[in-house]
């Protein structure tokens, strides 16, 4: 059975439709990359599979679970489904153990010390043991990033969404959040990523999902997509017209 | 008639000016605590209470403080609620206070970058938890300088109760003038007694707007 299932799903912000009935279903511990052109609707598909936006039409379940837009369906379907945003968004009043730990102990409801243990171990994984007291403006973008990352592991989610989280990244701070999610990936993390990094998509994705205007346009492996596209709107994109 | 001496007018304004500081940490405090469910109601999620919330500001802020001390004076006076000056100015400073206290909030909450709110709801968190641990600890920082600023127009504000006939340093004013028929010496000491009262208020204002913007802006 698929871990997330996406079914005629419909979005419009006012006149304009962004997704015009995405149908896609993501197995456990696959890793897709979502591609398309800027205003192709992947950052809002994404934000539709965390609850962010509500969707018009159609169903996402993730786990078996519909999405509902209620606070206690929504809240379930969070603690399922991490995500990680572009600009970090760290909490900047607190350390980044802090932000670690914040939604274990308000959310999970989990002790303290249990919390900290926890976040220590999260940050561990993202290579950041020593930061745990350092607030997000004493940290680079890239260390910022490996944070939030942390952050939303100690959620123990199913799935990660991310949005182009090296995009706001200088190019050499790149490698070391791929790095992290590399790691993800091969530990087994279901991962849906809307990424500009096609060298990676390629190395690590299991599917690569082409967006345009508002649809699924191409879906299949890397080696297939990138090596042979056949719309000559993925053409295009890919640079190959 | 009775001489006074530079030192009894002094005396009686300072006695005086205890009302004033008293009523304006009345003000101020309760005011404070009516701005903050007000906030709550401004930026929550249900729809009448944003909206009660959103008159409540226009009708205070829309209207001279002035007319809401007559108000509360004389206006429960007609429904045979005998209401003294202490409480009638205590009520309607609080009331005036809470509405510019929660638009200054409101601002600060807003400056709040709209990340945060998506943040916190990713990592499951209810619209009162991500308020009280992650959007208000960051808004009532900035809030700070200018909330204190605005403490400045609270106690500037207690002078109009004198004309309800609160005793309070204007109002003491006058009757130490009508008294020693030294109008210039007494609201030239009553002037300087509230500037005392003031600058350091603003002072500081400025002061803590100026720490939060330099070395770590975010904690
Ligand atoms: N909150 C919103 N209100 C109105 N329109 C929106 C909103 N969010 C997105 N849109 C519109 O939806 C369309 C798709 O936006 P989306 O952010 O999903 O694109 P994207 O594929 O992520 O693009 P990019 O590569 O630039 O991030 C755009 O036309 C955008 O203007
Ligand atoms: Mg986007």
């Amino acid at each position: 059975m698929s871990l997330i299932e996406i079914t005629e799903v419909r979005k419009s912000f006012g006149s304009n439709e962004v997704l015009k009935g995405i149908n896609l279903d993501v197995d456990p511990g696959e890793v897709i990359a979502i591609i398309g052109k800027s205003g192709s609707g992947k950052s809002t598909l994404l934000r539709c599979v965390n609850g962010l936006e509500n969707i018009d039409s159609g169903s996402i379940s993730v786990a078996g679970a519909q999405l509902q837009p209620d606070e206690l369906h929504l809240k379930a379907l969070r603690l399922k489904v991490g995500m990680i945003f572009q600009q970090f968004n760290l909490f900047p009043h607190l350390t980044a153990g802090g932000n670690v730990m914040l939604s274990q102990t308000v959310v999970k409801k989990v002790p303290k010390p249990q919390a900290e243990a926890m976040a220590r171990k999260m940050l561990e994984r993202v290579g950041l043991e020593h930061k745990f007291d350092a607030y997000p403006d004493e940290l680079s973008g890239g260390q910022q990033q490996r944070v939030a990352i942390a952050r939303a592991l100690a959620m123990q989610p199913i799935a990660l969404l991310c949005d182009e989280i090296t995009s706001a990244l200088d190019p050499e701070l790149v490698s070391e959040v791929l790095a992290v999610v590399r790691g993800l990936a091969k530990e087994g993390m279901t991962l849906m990523m809307v990424t500009h990094e096609m060298k990676f998509a390629r190395d690590v994705c299991s599917r690569v999902v082409f967006m345009h205007q508002g649809r699924v346009h191409e879906i299949g492996p890397p080696a297939e997509v990138f090596a042979d596209p056949k719309t000559p709107e993925l053409k295009q994109f890919l640079g190959m017209l | 008639m009775i001489e006074f001496s530079f030192w009894d007018i002094l005396r009686n304004l300072l006695l005086a000016t205890r009302w004033t500081v008293l009523l304006s940490l009345v003000a101020f405090i309760g005011g404070g605590l009516a701005g903050m469910l007000l906030l709550f109601m401004r930026i929550g999620r249900r729809r009448a209470l944003r909206l009660f919330a959103r008159y409540y500001v226009e009708l205070f802020q829309g209207t001279p403080l002035l007319m809401q001390l007559f108000l509360a004076f004389f206006g429960l006076g007609l429904f045979g609620i005998n209401v003294p000056a202490w409480l009638a100015a205590g009520v309607a400073l609080i009331l005036w206070t809470a509405a510019f206290l929660v638009e200054i909030w409101r601002g600060c909450v807003e400056a709040i970058n709209k990340g945060q709110w998506e943040a916190s709801a990713s990592l499951g968190m209810g619209h009162i938890q991500q308020m009280r641990y992650v959007v208000l600890p960051q808004a009532l920082r900035i809030a700070i300088p200018p909330t204190v600023g605005f403490s400045v127009q609270v106690v500037k504000g207690t002078a109009l109760t004198s004309i309800i006939g609160f005793v309070e340093l204007s109002k003491a004013g006058t009757v130490v003038t009508n008294a020693t028929f030294q109008p210039f010496t007494v609201y030239g000491l009553v002037a300087l007694i509230y500037f005392a009262l003031c600058w350091p208020l603003s002072k500081s204002s400025q002061i803590l707007e100026r720490k939060l913007n330099v070395a770590h802006r975010n904690h």
